[in-house]
């Protein structure tokens, strides 16, 4: 194990606050749409976060915000004591494509935002951490792998490693794995817990699938609709490490339930 | 009960494989080139009919095997370094200058246009209006600017291809979905990064689609220069046979300035395989 992937990022100790929205709210100007409405959300380090809501309420448009991809029309954003006002390096985000570049290698592609951050030869140089993340990953001798030969799974895995190589002090991910089928998005999901407890990371995950919230997250922020708001955030206080085998316990079913009930009500208004 | 049944049925010998019959065309089971060749002699044998009961007048159309007699004599005086060589040589570095200027100025105007958004509003519009008007009508023009060598063939050339480089490079710009750019967006990447890194090795795909048409017009705008406008290339041995009814000797120089045309967009193709190797193109290819 590289020492580097598992030292502490940001220095904060884990539990403090990491990163601050206060009352966001954002419409966008094209068409009017009231995407997001006084959304104040903490999270703390070290903290796995999800946010589920039904489909147009805002889910998306949050992340981008938190991002710094696009400005909210009000409110606050604060990463690490400094206001988000633009894309960060201390942001590592991921979407539901992987986006792996055809032409780059997949070490080279996990390297990329070292490229273009700091040039070829910066670059160059962070092939061996690279080269580690892969291994970490499960995808030890795809180096020289041109993305086309790697299958939806391996793609995604390569994505994280992109993500982690700047070593980001918070991770976003839009859905990361809904595009993959239900066998390997578990073992993905698994995965991803076990990176974000080595690296002490701050996670926030879009997802539409409830058990996937459940079973990965200390808290919950579950969305209603038009304009998007946060209807209530949920503690999880299943153990952790967390197994798949949770899955079957009265406790997550119950918390799942819950779950699906403030969905239901915030469908109806 | 249902398993039990199904166990009982699975024993060997009590049950046959499925066989799937697979519907194979024939033409699948031809090879290329003997399914080729069966076209070259149809159309050779149909030529050869043709002429053989003079369905047509010889002037108009020769026979295949006068065509091939003159194709040798051609074939000799090209390789024994005679006046056709020469002809050929000047049409040749007419294509290539042409095409290189065309390179160079659709590449330029695809960026721009595809990347600006001033380029988009203001000059993409008279760039739609030029292409939309006959372009050898500009011949003329070029002749009386430019004169009779080869700079007026080289500047028709060039304007004919630059246009479909052009659209391919600006479409090409296009072609980066909203995931790439949000990516290289959250990396900080600059602009120039977006362009080089992103966008432009996205885009190579449609810029060779671009390269392969401007190839083809290159050659077309190099011969039309010179019916229009004379000089010593080999439009001008095809308009002297031809005003002699020399129509052997037409034919046979048509067909060895087609290979000019072949090689250039031979390499066109040989470059994109190179460069753009992560792009399996399939012309023609059927998938069973
Ligand atoms: N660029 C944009 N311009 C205008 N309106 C937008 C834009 N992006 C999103 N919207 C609108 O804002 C609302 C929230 O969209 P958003 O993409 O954040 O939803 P979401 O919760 O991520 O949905 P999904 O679960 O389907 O991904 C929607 O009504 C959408 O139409
Ligand atoms: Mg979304």
């Amino acid at each position: 194990m590289n020492a580097a992937l598992a030292q502490d990022y940001s220095g904060a100790p884990l539990g403090a606050p990491v990163y601050e929205l206060n009352n966001v709210s954002k419409t966008y100007a094209r068409n009017l749409v009231v995407a997001l409405e006084d959304v104040s959300l903490t999270l703390r380090k070290g903290s796995f976060t999800s946010v589920i809501g039904s489909s147009g309420c805002g889910k998306s448009t949050l992340l981008k915000i938190m991002a710094g991809l696009i400005p909210p029309t009000k409110g606050r954003v604060v990463l690490q004591s400094k206001p988000v006002t633009g894309p960060r390096h201390d942001i590592g985000m991921m979407f539901q494509q992987a986006t792996l570049f055809p032409w780059k290698t997949a070490a080279e592609n996990i390297v990329l935002p070292i490229e273009i951050r700091d040039g070829k030869a910066a670059a160059k140089k962070a092939i061996d951490s690279a080269h580690d993340l892969l291994e970490m990953v499960g995808l030890e001798g795809f180096e020289n792998v041109y993305p086309n030969e790697l299958s939806g799974g391996m793609a995604q895995r390569a994505a994280i490693c992109r993500m982690l190589i700047t070593e980001p002090a918070v991770l976003l991910l839009d859905e990361p794995f809904s595009a993959l089928d239900e066998l390997s998005r578990d073992m993905m999901n698994m995965e991803l817990q076990r990176i974000c407890n080595e690296q002490h990371a701050t996670a926030f995950l879009v997802t539409h699938s409830i058990q996937e919230a459940v079973i990965l997250s200390d808290e919950i922020v579950v969305m209603k609709p038009r304009p998007g708001r946060i209807a209530e955030i949920v503690d999880v206080d299943l153990p952790r490490p967390r197994t798949l085998d949770m899955m079957t316990t009265p406790k997550f079913g119950e918390i799942v339930d819950y779950i699906r009930t403030l969905l239901d009500k915030g469908e109806d208004m | 009960m249902t398993d039990v049944q199904v166990n009982q049925a699975s024993e060997p010998g009590t049950e046959q494989d499925t066989v799937w019959v697979q519907e194979v065309h024939f033409i699948d089971s031809v090879p290329r080139w003997i399914a080729m060749t069966f076209v070259f002699v149809v159309f050779i044998g149909t030529w050869h009919l043709v002429t053989a009961f003079e369905l047509v007048s010889p002037i108009i159309l020769p026979t295949p095997w006068e065509t091939l007699e003159d194709m040798v004599f051609v074939g000799k005086n090209l390789l024994s370094g005679g006046y056709m060589l020469g002809a050929l040589w000047i049409t040749f570095k007419e294509v290539v200058y042409g095409f290189a200027l065309a390179i160079a100025l659709g590449f330029s105007f695809g960026v721009l246009v595809g990347e600006t958004a001033f380029g988009e509003k203001a000059v993409m519009p008279y760039l739609v209006a030029i292409d939309t008007m006959p372009k050898v009508a500009f011949a003329p023009l070029f002749v009386a600017w430019l004169g009779f060598g080869i700079e007026s063939k080289v500047a028709l050339a060039a304007f004919i291809a630059t246009f479909p480089i052009v659209v391919g490079t600006a479409a090409g710009l296009h072609a980066a979905d909203e995931n790439a750019r949000m990516l290289f967006k959250t990396m900080g990447a600059s602009r120039m990064q977006t362009l080089i890194k992103m966008k432009l090795p996205t885009g190579l795909p449609q810029i060779f689609t671009g390269l392969k048409i401007g190839a083809v017009g290159v050659m077309a705008g190099a011969i039309t220069g010179e019916f229009l406008g004379g000089g010593k290339g080999f439009g001008e041995l095809i308009r002297v046979a031809a005003s002699q009814l020399n129509t052997p000797r037409v034919f046979s120089l048509i067909l060895y300035l087609s290979l000019v045309g072949l090689a250039v967009y031979a390499a066109v193709t040989w470059s994109q395989r190179k460069i753009v190797f992560w792009h399996k193109e399939r012309v023609g290819a059927h998938d069973h």
